[in-house]
């Protein structure tokens, strides 16, 4: 218990701290571009949206900066992020939400993927070394050395523009209505499986590579030989004294990959054309949308102490020794 | 004990099929009587754990047994002839006629889960028909019987000391009730008393128990303590076989009374070693446990 | 003549979530030119501390350390120098030499960072001090540590701490991590040059035998606290304190096992 009262309380200062330098950077730069903008787009932008800018980007240097500092929590707690400039001033908490789903949704499903494929796959090959088996590796590691650009294009150019089989980019056909339905459903899985398909062949050398490794590494360990002289079954003797530890280094390893689902993708997303964070961080910066920018940059920031959340949470329910030492 | 044979190995041969190959094990002979304890002393890179994991068929590749047999002599009457058993079978045999005590001090209990789960899985393994409260029942008593007490059943082996790890440990080998226990280097990583109340455990339960130990060890003044009998290895063969007493006093290969000169003797005479306590002395040299005795 | 002096000396660890641990608690006692004293303890008596704190790798928290009745200095020039007088030999002689280097860059070293001899004879000196520990410097002096067995390279640690001719040897678990048959000669090495170099050796170990056999004096060291202390034999033969007879009797001791059952003579070849 003490272990997650230490952990809670870290990570809520870390939350605070990267919230609080997101409030002091503008300031420091100066919201010279900002109040440009707003100057030359006077009588557009409605007056409340004025005064959150104002407070997000230090123009309100008349106030103490105590106030601005409340002021600004106050913004960060009714989640109001600003405007967009370059989305037709629309708030900026909306455009993310807008573009979030999406790359969560498939980036996410593909790492998970990738994680549990490579991590089984490299088990099974550490657990049988030496067999022939162990040609999977340097595929694997093929894949994944490949600039990613390069494999995306190329399965567009084979899987899509040769044979059909997937639409080559967007998130879904341009005429589909989005909704639950299950047409719609259906059309944005064909869309996101081959995006999906090459973030899981690219991450799955790593993971297979680093799990196979560890696998050799425990499969010398005393317990491992003591679980077998114990006739237990190899099946159980894999799974539930080998992998069981071998699988710790690569927790560390997968809470940093699920950190960049949300910032990392940039260029999958820009391959396949698709609607996500990634495109639309890029999107803000060549429209020098500092709102946004801003915006996309705590949700990312975010965005990796909650996965490193998880995998504390994840290491503390497989590692019982981490909850003692941490105690 | 009796002269009753329990495990008849013959011309067992392991090498390790590396470049170039190394003979681990060479045409070992030896039988284990019911009853007894057989030490097995040898220093680091003899063999002697290649034997006792060949027995029991754990090599990994490049480990490959080339040649001989070893025969089980069960109490039902039968021979078992560990040759001809598949891997299934080998897996049953395993544990519960022959079950292992390795150095516990140091990881041969998996991290990650409980003490309750891991003596758990023996039953749930060898006898399926149990039930979960019967195994827990079952584990809860030897963890009673070896001292460790059944309140540690939910711990996890970091929290216990090494003294208590080994006990485990050998809790886990009494599972079945086996008739054999080979023990590798079981008390090596134990402070002195710690070793001494270990041994003592082991000595109390297989008089209850009855069961033969073959206990590995590169501590030669231990192995003459308490077992009945010694085998000497040295690069992958028995050099020699006799009674406790007679490797102590009449050792007759030159390598056994080495390994005799290597242990200076704790209580014995000080010999051709004299160190005056001003702080001189004639001699380097130092009266061993096999001098003493002369 | 080098003596070194610890006079009530303390060592109090923190440990977050379990407080302090009191690993020495009031520990005094003299090392001396040509004495070998024996530290004898079971793992957590804090005798490896001791060892810490001789080579000042921990300082104590409180007590005194005195050379030659002088402080032990606790940094520069001055305490490189009671380096040089008090050198270390550790456990695990693969552990303690790099093995990216020769033997002859090893020994070489301490030659020439303490100015022992002059440049030119430094050659000369390494031969020397591999032909001191036994040695043969010929077939020896360019090899890299994986290249030799443990007992080598525990004669190469040796010669290493030697280098500086040192006045104090501790000998922290010399023997323990080599190969049984090799101890004694390792043992018998050290004392021999404690002997022809009128070494002052702290010998610590957990073997009881060895201790009785290879030092002077015997300390027993228990929770931190000095239980008992003598001469050699006295202290083996006929322990006064409760602890250090429970660990003299549960030391496996086959003299005393086969006593009395006869003990036909035995000839040595």
């Amino acid at each position: 218990m003490r272990f997650f009262l230490r952990r809670g309380a870290f990570y809520l200062f870390t939350a605070w701290a990267a919230i609080t330098i997101n409030f002091f950077l503008p300031r420091m730069m100066k919201g010279d571009p900002v109040s440009a903008y707003l100057q030359k787009n006077q009588g557009k932008i409605s007056p409340e949206a004025i005064d959150s800018l104002r407070v997000l980007f230090g123009l309100d240097s008349d106030a103490p900066l105590w106030r601005q500092y409340l002021d600004y929590w106050g913004l960060m707690f009714s989640g109001d992020l600003g405007r967009s400039f370059s989305k037709g001033l629309a708030p900026v908490a909306d455009v993310i939400a807008g573009a979030l789903p999406w790359t969560v949704g498939l980036v996410g499903i593909a790492t998970i993927l990738g994680f549990f494929l490579g991590t089984s796959l490299g088990a099974l090959i550490g657990w049988r070394r030496g067999s022939r088996a162990d040609v999977i590796v340097p595929i694997a590691t093929f894949f994944s050395t490949v600039p990613y650009f390069w494999m995306g294009l190329i399965a567009i150019a084979l899987l899509s523009s040769t044979l059909g089989w997937f639409p080559a980019s967007h998130a879904y056909s341009k005429g589909a209505r989005p909704g639950f339905t299950l047409e719609f459903i259906g059309d944005v899985v064909q869309h996101g499986a081959l995006p999906a398909l090459t973030i899981v062949l690219a991450s799955l050398g790593g993971w297979v590579l680093g799990m196979r490794n560890m696998m050799i590494t425990v499969l010398d360990e005393d317990y491992v030989t003591v679980a077998q002289a114990k006739g237990l079954s190899p099946r159980r003797v894999m799974v539930s004294y080998a992998a069981r530890n071998a699988v710790l280094p690569q927790l560390s390893s997968f809470a940093l990959s699920l950190g960049f689902i949300v910032g990392g993708t940039l260029v999958m997303e820009l391959v396949f054309s698709y609607p996500g964070i990634g495109k639309l961080l890029l999107d803000a910066t060549t429209a020098k949308d500092y709102p946004l920018i801003q915006g996309l940059f705590l949700v990312i920031t975010l965005a990796v102490l909650v996965a490193n959340i998880l995998a504390d949470v994840a290491y503390a329910a497989l590692d019982p020794r981490t909850r003692q030492t941490e105690a | 004990m009796t002269h009753e044979p329990l495990l008849t190995i013959t011309d067992f041969s392991v090498v390790y099929d590396v470049d170039p190959p190394v003979e681990a094990v060479r045409d070992v002979s030896l039988t284990v009587r019911r009853g007894e304890i057989l030490g097995l002393a040898g220093e680091s890179g003899c063999g002697k754990t290649t034997l006792a994991y060949g027995i029991q068929r754990l090599l990994q590749p490049p480990a490959v047994i080339t040649s001989g047999s070893a025969v089980f002599h069960d109490a039902s009457g039968e021979d078992v002839d560990l040759n001809t058993l598949d891997a299934r079978q080998m897996r049953a045999f395993r544990w519960a006629k022959a079950s292992m005590v390795f150095q516990g001090a140091m990881n041969a209990l998996n991290p990650v889960l409980n003490i309750g789960r891991q003596l758990g899985d023996v039953f749930s393994t060898h006898r399926p028909q149990m039930s979960r409260a019967e195994r827990t029942e079952e584990s809860a008593g030897l963890l009673d019987l070896v001292g460790v007490g059944r309140d540690r059943l939910r711990s996890y082996p970091h929290e216990l000391s090494g003294g208590m790890r080994q006990r485990v440990m050998i809790a886990m080998a009494l599972a079945l009730k086996p008739q054999l226990m080979i023990m590798d280097e079981p008390t090596t990583a134990l402070d002195v008393l710690v070793q001494r109340e270990i041994l003592q455990q082991i000595s109390e339960l297989r008089h209850k128990l009855g069961f033969s130990v073959v206990f590995i060890t590169h501590d030669l003044p231990l192995l003459l303590e308490i077992s009945d009998r010694i085998a000497v290895m040295r690069e992958g063969r028995i050099v020699e076989l006799d009674t406790a007493e007679n490797i102590y006093h009449h050792a007759q290969h030159e390598y056994t009374r080495r390994l005799l000169g290597s242990f200076p003797s704790l209580t014995g005479d000080r010999g051709a070693f004299v160190r005056g306590s001003d702080g001189t002395s004639e001699q380097g040299r130092v009266v061993t446990a096999g001098e003493a005795a002369r | 003549m080098t003596t070194l002096e610890l006079k009530n000396v303390t060592k109090r660890y923190h440990v977050r979530g379990s407080g302090d641990i009191l690993a020495l608690d009031d520990v005094s006692f003299t090392l001396t030119s040509g004495r070998t004293l024996a530290l004898v303890g079971q793992s957590g008596s804090g005798k490896s501390t001791i060892a810490k704190i001789l080579t000042q790798l921990e300082r104590a928290t409180s007590g005194e350390i005195l050379l030659d009745g002088a402080p032990v200095p606790r940094r520069g020039r001055a305490l490189r120098r009671y380096r040089q007088q008090v050198r270390m030999v550790f456990q695990d002689p693969f552990a303690s030499l790099n093995p990216y280097h020769t033997v002859r860059h090893h020994i070489e070293r301490p030659l020439l960072l303490d100015h022992v001899v002059p440049r030119e004879e430094v050659e000369a000196e390494v031969v020397r001090l591999l032909e001191r520990v036994r040695l043969e410097p010929g077939s020896t002096i360019d090899r890299r540590p994986h290249e030799l067995s443990g007992g080598q390279r525990q004669r190469v640690a040796i010669a290493r701490a030697l280098a500086s001719r040192p006045g104090l040897l501790v000998a922290d678990e010399p023997v323990s991590m080599l190969d049984v048959s090799i101890r004694l000669g390792v043992l018998n090495l050290l004392a021999d040059l404690q002997r022809e170099s009128n070494l002052g050796v702290l010998y610590i170990t957990h073997d009881l035998a060895t201790a009785r056999h290879f030092s002077d004096e015997i300390m027993v060291l228990h929770h931190g606290t000095v239980v008992e202390r003598g001469l050699a034999d006295d202290v083996i033969l006929d322990p006064q304190h409760p602890y250090t007879r429970a660990l003299r009797d549960a030391s496996p001791d086959p003299e005393k096992h086969f006593s009395g059952r006869g003990s036909a003579a035995r000839t040595r070849s």
